[in-house]
């Protein structure tokens, strides 16, 4: 290039510098959809809407947030919430959308999950994600922590613990992650830092790799058909968009996408102004004490299926069973050994470990929000033990499956 | 050829110095993240003994953990079983309990009920006796004891004196 001629409009002065028209027809007009997808496959978008306005509301409530164990409390429930004007908004919006991250999140997992969207040349799609899901997790705890209330305090106490690995006892370990005997002022600073800083980052950067690694084996569809790409854009292009099975992302596809966007922001908005409470745990809005525990200590609900996972085992098969529950994920597309990427219910028993895998963790989840006693306690022994049998069935279940 | 083996040199080269800086500096993340020398400090406590009352539990803070100290009645000095003995810390022929605070389970904070001389855990009903050994699951194991150091009438915490050494070799305690 560098030849430049004189600009005949804004828009030809930025395309020479700028190359906005190439660049719109790579990302966007000739970026290609299959038309056969439904309002499931909007989630991506839905989350990417929900991550901008955590951004959002998160900058605001850093300008009066303030990292001190002493003031922290009242930063967030006094400045914040009366002082500051519009600031309930902020902690709403913040609140809500974190919480209701985690739902979507879920939504998107067992979209890709039901119709095989991790198989065949799509692996690095359901990987990236699941690296999303995990810095994700990692946001929510860090930003769970700076209220510094007393479940806030309690959960930090907690979960630090784990690192202590059980009968390992490795205490030093624990202390250096929180740079004190408890969590205090060091520990309160680290996971301001994380939450503001280095987590946001790492996301940033992996929305970027998920999305490339969308790029090539491009999005899969309803039937699990396999697309020539090449040759239906061919057809959009030349103008046969009723015969050609794909549709440009760019304002076609993205209508579509934007009509459930719309949908999800009422909804959405309709929590943040009327039921911001289901977000807010009472216990919360006691201030960190660390000579006070609360009767009973409970995860966030996105996290209660991997905590009673933990739970009802004695302290080192439950940490190998936490741990296998956290990293068992990344590894579906390995453990489904069958070649079909199609909707399960057009699978062999593949159809019945998806419904049974989804009904065990909504069985977890609520048992992880009971007190751990008498049948409750029972319940989810069973629970975590069908979860672990159902991944170590996947492999065998699925290789039996023949080939559609 | 030879341009290549250039190539190849200056690329070992610069991953030697890369990697030394990278070690360097992992190393100074390490330490940064490690405990700060006023904290370190302030992990010490003293507690004056005589100032307790038999019977009555009293909570301190060490390392911003509750510690429970608890006098022995005469009455409970008699009926010491040796594993409970084993427990207590005696200073100037006195028995108490010195323990830390939190559940050995998943770290609540039990309660002690005068009357029947037990400590009680409300979050998943574990109990302890008056020694702080466990007496009824799931805690694994019973209150564990704080480093401490017997210094007359008083007693530090943080500073591991032969009677916490001791404790500490016979598996007392963690």
């Amino acid at each position: 290039m560098a030849h430049f001629e004189k600009a005949t409009s804004l828009h030809d002065w930025m395309n020479q510098r700028l190359a906005v028209d190439t660049v719109r027809r790579v990302m966007a007009k000739e970026y290609w959809i299959p038309k056969n997808i439904n309002f499931l496959w909007a989630m991506g978008m839905i989350l990417a809407v929900t991550f901008g306005l955590l951004l959002v509301s998160g900058i605001f409530l850093l300008m009066y947030y303030q990292p001190n164990v002493a003031t922290a409390f009242d930063s967030v429930n006094y400045t914040i919430m009366k002082e500051v004007e519009f600031g309930w908004l902020w902690r709403h919006i913040h609140g809500v959308a974190a919480s209701v991250v985690f739902l979507i999140i879920y939504i998107h997992m067992f979209t890709g999950i039901y119709y095989g969207s991790y198989k065949k040349g799509r692996e690095m799609i359901w990987i990236s994600g699941m690296l999303l899901f995990v810095t994700f997790s990692a946001e929510a705890f860090s930003g769970y922590m700076l209220p510094w209330g007393q479940m806030s305090y309690w959960a930090g106490m907690v979960i630090t613990n784990l690192f202590a690995g059980g009968s390992l006892h490795a205490d030093g370990l624990v202390e250096w992650i929180r740079g004190d005997y408890v969590p205090a002022q060091a520990f309160l600073n680290r996971f301001f830092m994380l939450h503001v800083l280095l987590l946001p980052l790492a996301i940033l950067g992996l929305i970027g790799l998920h999305f490339a690694a969308l790029r090539i084996p491009h999005v899969n569809n309803q039937d699990g058909e396999e697309i020539d790409f090449e040759a239906e854009a061919a057809k959009y292009k030349a103008g046969n968009k009723k015969e050609s099975k794909v549709i440009a992302f760019a304002n076609d596809f993205m209508s579509k996408d934007m009509m459930v966007v719309g949908i999800y922001l009422v909804f959405f908005f309709y929590l943040v102004f009327f039921h911001y409470d289901f977000a807010m745990d009472p216990v919360n809005f006691d201030p960190a004490d660390g000579l006070k525990t609360p009767a009973h200590i409970y995860p966030e609900w996105y996290f209660l299926w991997s905590y009673e996972i933990l739970r009802p085992f004695p302290a080192d098969p439950g940490l190998v069973a936490f741990g296998f529950a956290q990293v068992i994920f990344f590894a579906l597309p390995f453990l489904d050994r069958s070649p079909n990427a199609v909707p399960a219910a057009r699978r062999g028993a593949f159809k019945y470990w998806f419904w049974l895998m989804l009904v065990d963790m909504i069985v977890l989840t609520g048992m992880g929000k009971l007190p751990p006693e008498g049948i409750f306690s029972t319940i989810g022994l069973v629970a975590a033990i069908v979860f672990i049998l159902l991944w170590i069935a996947l492999p065998f279940i699925t290789k039996k499956e023949k080939a559609l | 050829m030879k341009d290549s083996s250039r190539r190849g040199f200056m690329g070992k080269a610069f991953g030697a110095v890369a990697g030394v800086g990278a070690v360097a500096s992992l190393y100074a993340m390490k330490k940064s993240w490690d405990m700060l020398p006023s904290v370190k400090a302030a992990g010490f406590t003293t507690l004056d003994m005589s100032a307790y009352k038999e019977n009555e539990l009293v909570t301190e803070k060490w390392r911003g953990k509750p510690i429970f100290v608890l006098k022995y009645t005469p009455e409970m000095m008699g009926k010491l079983t040796e594993k409970q003995k084993a427990r207590t810390v005696f200073i100037n022929g006195e028995g108490y309990l010195v323990n830390l605070g939190l559940c050995t389970h998943l770290g609540c904070i039990p309660g002690y009920n005068s009357d029947t001389q037990s400590f009680l855990c409300a979050c998943h009903g574990g109990t302890y006796d008056f020694a702080g050994d466990v007496t009824k699951a799931p805690p694994p194991r019973g209150l564990d004891i704080p480093p401490f150091k017997i210094d007359g009438n008083k007693l530090v915490l943080g500073e591991e004196g032969p009677e916490y050494k001791n404790m500490k070799a016979t598996g007392v305690t963690l």
